[in-house]
């Protein structure tokens, strides 16, 4: 749900239902760092309830299209980092599996030279 | 990393803000990059604690501090110091704490598994009472992989997509010795409760099965999923109560799905959590008795001696990973010019412990889906 003026979208607050903290501070996070915000923080009115209020400020850019990047901006991370930690996890279960192997056969040497 | 840093606490020492060229140069002068890279643990307090997240922090140096994706892509890493069935730890390098916090958050209460949610009790003889009981029940790790159930709500009516029934029915003879009942007894039941529900009016058509409390519509176990590995409890010797001579628990469990933020139980982590990574700094040559000081002052070890000869010896940083962060290396007076204590921001040490219904790398990628999700949905409602 958008909260704007009509004249003006270049300033928005969004209120997002069924969020909290985890979300919000990463989309803080890369709304941030995007060179046409001038000002972006978030805010959770009452902690009973469910929801999180962004406020965007951009340089002239619709609020919503800016937030909207923000989120595409996160989801491309996510999906990085994913693929490295899967890549991570793949390399060292494979070189483990070399090591144990090494070790097998340092064993049967030693045994095979007692 | 040492070398770097200890370079850059010369260079700290050097400068001058006259030095500074007139013309910026498109890189931060040391002193900047440092607060924005790290965390300084002085003696009495840490400094330069936050992240610079704004954009145009250090435009009047010419540095853009903006996020630009390829760059992002091109210095994060993965790098994993541990894995074993129940737990890893790996570290995360180039991501901000806000991201990294996001997935430990998740981990810890949006990632769905199995627990015992409703216990229907029979007959409860022991010391334990009902309540307690079902609480200890509730709390034992089921090992089944949660994504192939689904959500029950509050209309539906339990089934074989949505729930597991476990049966726990363990008696102590008169005259035998007490015993203890352990998660071994609880025995999975695939078709679903055995117990009848009581019905005011007696059944018309004696012929139909008799209602229970749940209704499958096949059993569990014919489920390709389930054919050959048998639902259980992931550890079989968790002491759920004692039983005295003559006492009884008979009893049925409801396994459904939920998330770690409805109650604990259904958290998959033990625990998640992430430190930055130390890094510790000598601002000048620690030499001698000083360097054995050093040495000995670290309770965790992260100094060792160096021997240059001539009966000559100095203190290096040789595992700045173990530092805890106590600070009683600059306790002492003078010892905060020689020894500096920093954590870089960007790289943290992330470890997960899992308790057993997905292994624990599994369960990362499965965080990182739902921060996903969430991306995708704020999309969805915006457009």
């Amino acid at each position: 749900m958008e909260h704007g003026s009509f004249t003006d979208n270049s300033a928005a607050t969004f209120s997002l239902t069924e969020e909290d903290h985890t979300l919000a501070n990463a989309v803080r996070f890369t709304l941030n760092q995007d060179p046409r915000v001038t000002f972006c923080g978030y805010s959770i009115p009452h902690p009973s309830n469910a929801r999180v209020n962004i406020r965007v400020q951009t340089t002239g850019d619709p609020a919503r299209e800016v937030l909207k990047d923000a989120c595409q901006d996160l989801m491309l991370m996510c999906r990085h980092v994913r693929s490295g930690f899967d890549k991570a996890v793949e390399d060292f279960k494979a070189s483990n599996a070399v090591k144990a192997m090494k070790i097998d056969s340092q064993d049967s040497d030693s045994e095979e030279s007692e | 990393m040492a070398g770097q840093g200890e370079e850059r606490g010369e260079e700290k020492k050097k400068f001058s803000i006259w030095d500074l060229p007139d013309v910026p140069a498109g890189q931060l002068p040391p002193h900047l990059e440092l607060q924005r890279t790290r965390v300084l643990c002085n003696k009495d307090a840490p400094i330069h604690t936050e992240s610079v997240l704004y954009s145009g922090a250090y435009a009047s140096m010419g540095v853009d501090n903006s996020l630009r994706l390829d760059h992002f892509c091109h210095n994060f890493r993965v790098e994993v110091v541990r894995l074993t069935e129940e737990d890893m730890e790996f570290d995360m390098i180039g991501i901000d704490a806000a991201i990294a916090n996001a997935f430990r958050r998740i981990l810890i209460a949006e990632l769905p598994t199995m627990a015992i949610e409703k216990v229907l009790i029979a007959n409860n003889t022991s010391v334990v009472q009902d309540e307690v009981l079902a609480h200890r029940l509730g709390l034992i790790p089921i090992s089944v992989d949660p994504r192939l159930f689904e959500y029950m709500s509050e209309n539906d009516q339990p089934n074989e997509k949505n729930t597991i029934v476990f049966k726990l029915h363990v008696h102590c003879k008169r005259g035998s010795p007490r015993i203890t009942v352990k998660s071994d007894e609880l025995k999975w039941l695939p078709n679903g409760s055995e117990l009848i529900k009581e019905s005011r009016k007696v059944a018309s058509d004696s012929a139909s099965k008799p209602e229970t409390y749940t209704s499958f519509s096949c059993s569990q176990d014919t489920l390709p999923e389930f054919a050959n590995n048998p639902i259980a409890p992931k550890y079989p010797d968790i002491i759920i109560s004692k039983l005295g001579p003559g006492q009884e628990i008979e009893l049925e469990a409801h396994a459904v799905k939920g998330m770690g933020k409805t109650h604990a139980k259904w958290s998959p982590v033990a625990t998640a959590w992430y430190r930055m990574l130390p890094e510790v700094v000598l601002l000048e040559e620690v030499e001698d008795d000083l360097a054995e000081g050093l040495k000995s002052k670290c309770p965790v070890n992260v100094f060792d001696i160096e021997d240059l000869g001539k009966g000559k010896k100095r203190a290096t940083v040789a595992r700045p990973r173990a530092c805890t962060l106590c600070r009683e290396c600059i306790r002492d007076e003078e010892w905060e010019k020689r020894v500096a204590i920093h954590r870089v921001k960007d790289h943290f040490i992330f470890t997960i412990e899992s308790t057993g219904a997905l292994p624990p790398e599994v369960l990362f990628t499965e965080a990182v889906k739902i921060l996903e999700d969430k991306c995708e949905r704020v999309i969805t409602e915006l457009s």
